[in-house]
């Protein structure tokens, strides 16, 4: 129990005197997930969108892999993502092993389907909703992809924030792909497992709970400025 | 004003659905101008033959024609459903959506929604989401929806279905409105007093086929089946 006080302690004392080393690896951790967050978007969501209004042939099994790949575990995608990257590896010339890059892109591997998978939940109840109108007025897929996707919004920044929980708080994979490299690529969960491996437990825990308290405010941020729950049912 | 895409040909046209037949065999060819009610008991396929006519509706067997290709065709015409469908959006942006699908600028297809706006009565309410407003709001929206982009030939599934008297009043004087711009409309209604308000032309349908056809006189005041004399009895017409 001592033990938690201190914590909390030390993530006040933290916050309070600006430890530069803490605002260094914070702002590291907002900066790699956030990348990964923005691309893994781009690919996720008109990808759910797509899977909510074509049909075709492996469309069920594809929906199926997605769902499945949400529970991939993240040491195997940093262990993949490490051999592609690695000098030996296909992607080795491009010397990104032991970067915030690699970190970022085992993360997109990771919330990917995560994101794609909650999104396509949502967007396909609202192509049930809107199938007859929009095929009766003639929409074009393009159309039809961008209506869905304007029109269910609310419903995929749950997705995305989804997706935001997930990568802030990965370690597995990151720590495999970035190595953990102070002033490199030590981002929150990563010291935070350095901490604890060194017996820091005080400390560990005051990094975790100033991860919780960033994640909840990027969160709480979010919903404030899209008026999620301010504008009833859309 | 005749339409391009006009004379509409179905012929030997069925839909079917899971091995069951939903309408069909159908020989219809639509024409000239005014509105034509598509009338029946329930289940008769009033509104299978309606998508079917707008091409929403595979059809199993037969096949449909227009006077014009049939993308040209499918991008003349339009359909108002029973139940309306608001997109998750402004009253305005609701009414300017069919315009943006066709590459109308922004600006343009908000104005022209605005116009419409006022014209059926939601003047003030163009912000408002279209979700909130009530089932006859609704209905006038989505039928203005359909009418923004001047369609050739619209297609209604009992548009007044569950309205009160004003608002049925409202729905029809739109459809006047629509008819006098050179619209050609069929409508499927269990209304008869809407039917002979507004048709030129009856379809009456039964078990999925026609099962008679005439001008709006003839068949209100001279039926010539006895299931038609039945159903405009007010019997129960399977």
């Amino acid at each position: 129990m001592n033990d938690l006080w201190d914590g909390l302690a030390q993530a006040f004392w933290l916050i309070v005197s600006f430890d530069p080393d803490l605002y260094e690896i914070a702002w590291r951790s907002l900066r790699v997930t956030g990348a990964a967050l923005l691309i893994a978007c781009f690919i996720a969501l008109p990808l759910a969108a797509f899977l909510a209004v074509q049909r075709f042939r492996l469309r069920r099994g594809t929906i199926a892999v997605l769902n499945a790949l949400m529970g991939i575990p993240p040491v195997v995608v940093g262990l993949v993502v490490y051999v592609l990257l690695s000098r030996s590896g296909p992607l080795g010339v491009l010397g990104l092993l032991f970067t915030p890059t690699a970190m970022i892109i085992a993360q997109i591997v990771i919330i990917v389907p995560l994101i794609a998978s909650i999104a396509h939940q949502s967007l396909r109840d609202l192509w049930a909703e809107y199938h007859d109108l929009l095929i009766s007025m003639n929409a074009t897929r393009p159309q039809r992809i961008a209506t869905l996707l304007l029109d269910g919004r609310r419903a995929l920044l749950t997705a995305a924030l989804a997706g935001f929980g997930r990568g802030i708080g990965e370690v597995g994979a990151i720590m495999v792909v970035g190595g953990n490299i102070d002033h490199a690529t030590r981002v929150m969960t990563t010291a935070i497992a350095l901490e604890t491996g060194k017996g820091n437990f005080a400390l560990a825990l005051g990094l975790g709970f100033i991860l919780i308290a960033l994640s909840v405010t990027i969160n709480l941020a979010i919903h404030a400025l899209s008026r999620t729950e301010t504008g009833g049912r859309w | 004003m005749v339409s391009a895409l006009l004379p509409l040909t179905l012929a030997g046209a069925a839909v079917q659905r899971r091995g069951k037949r939903l309408i069909g065999p159908i020989d219809l060819v639509l024409e000239g101008q005014g509105v034509t009610a598509v009338i029946g008991p329930n289940g008769a396929g009033k509104s299978t033959l309606l998508k079917a006519l707008h091409g929403l509706e595979r059809l199993s067997a037969g096949n449909i024609s227009w006077a014009c290709p049939r993308g040209d065709a499918l991008h003349r015409q339009a359909f108002v459903f029973q139940s309306p469908v608001m997109l998750r959006r402004s009253v305005l942006d609701n009414l300017a959506y069919p315009l943006r699908l066709t590459g109308t600028p922004r600006n343009a297809a908000r104005d022209a929604a605005a116009g419409w706006c006022a014209r059926i009565g939601l003047a003030g309410m163009e912000g408002r989401r279209a979700s909130v407003l009530s089932g006859g709001e609704k209905q006038k929206l989505a039928l203005a929806r359909a009418m923004i982009t001047a369609p050739d030939l619209l297609f209604l599934d009992e548009p007044s279905a569950s309205l009160d008297g004003r608002a049925t009043r409202e729905i029809e004087a739109l459809l006047r409105l629509a008819v006098d711009a050179g619209t050609r409309i069929v409508m499927a209604t269990h209304d008869m007093g809407q039917a002979r308000r507004l048709a030129r032309n009856v379809v009456f349908l039964r078990g999925g086929m026609i099962h008679e056809k005439g001008t709006a006189p003839e068949f209100f005041d001279a039926p010539t089946t006895d299931a038609a004399k039945a159903f405009l009895a007010g019997d129960i017409v399977d």
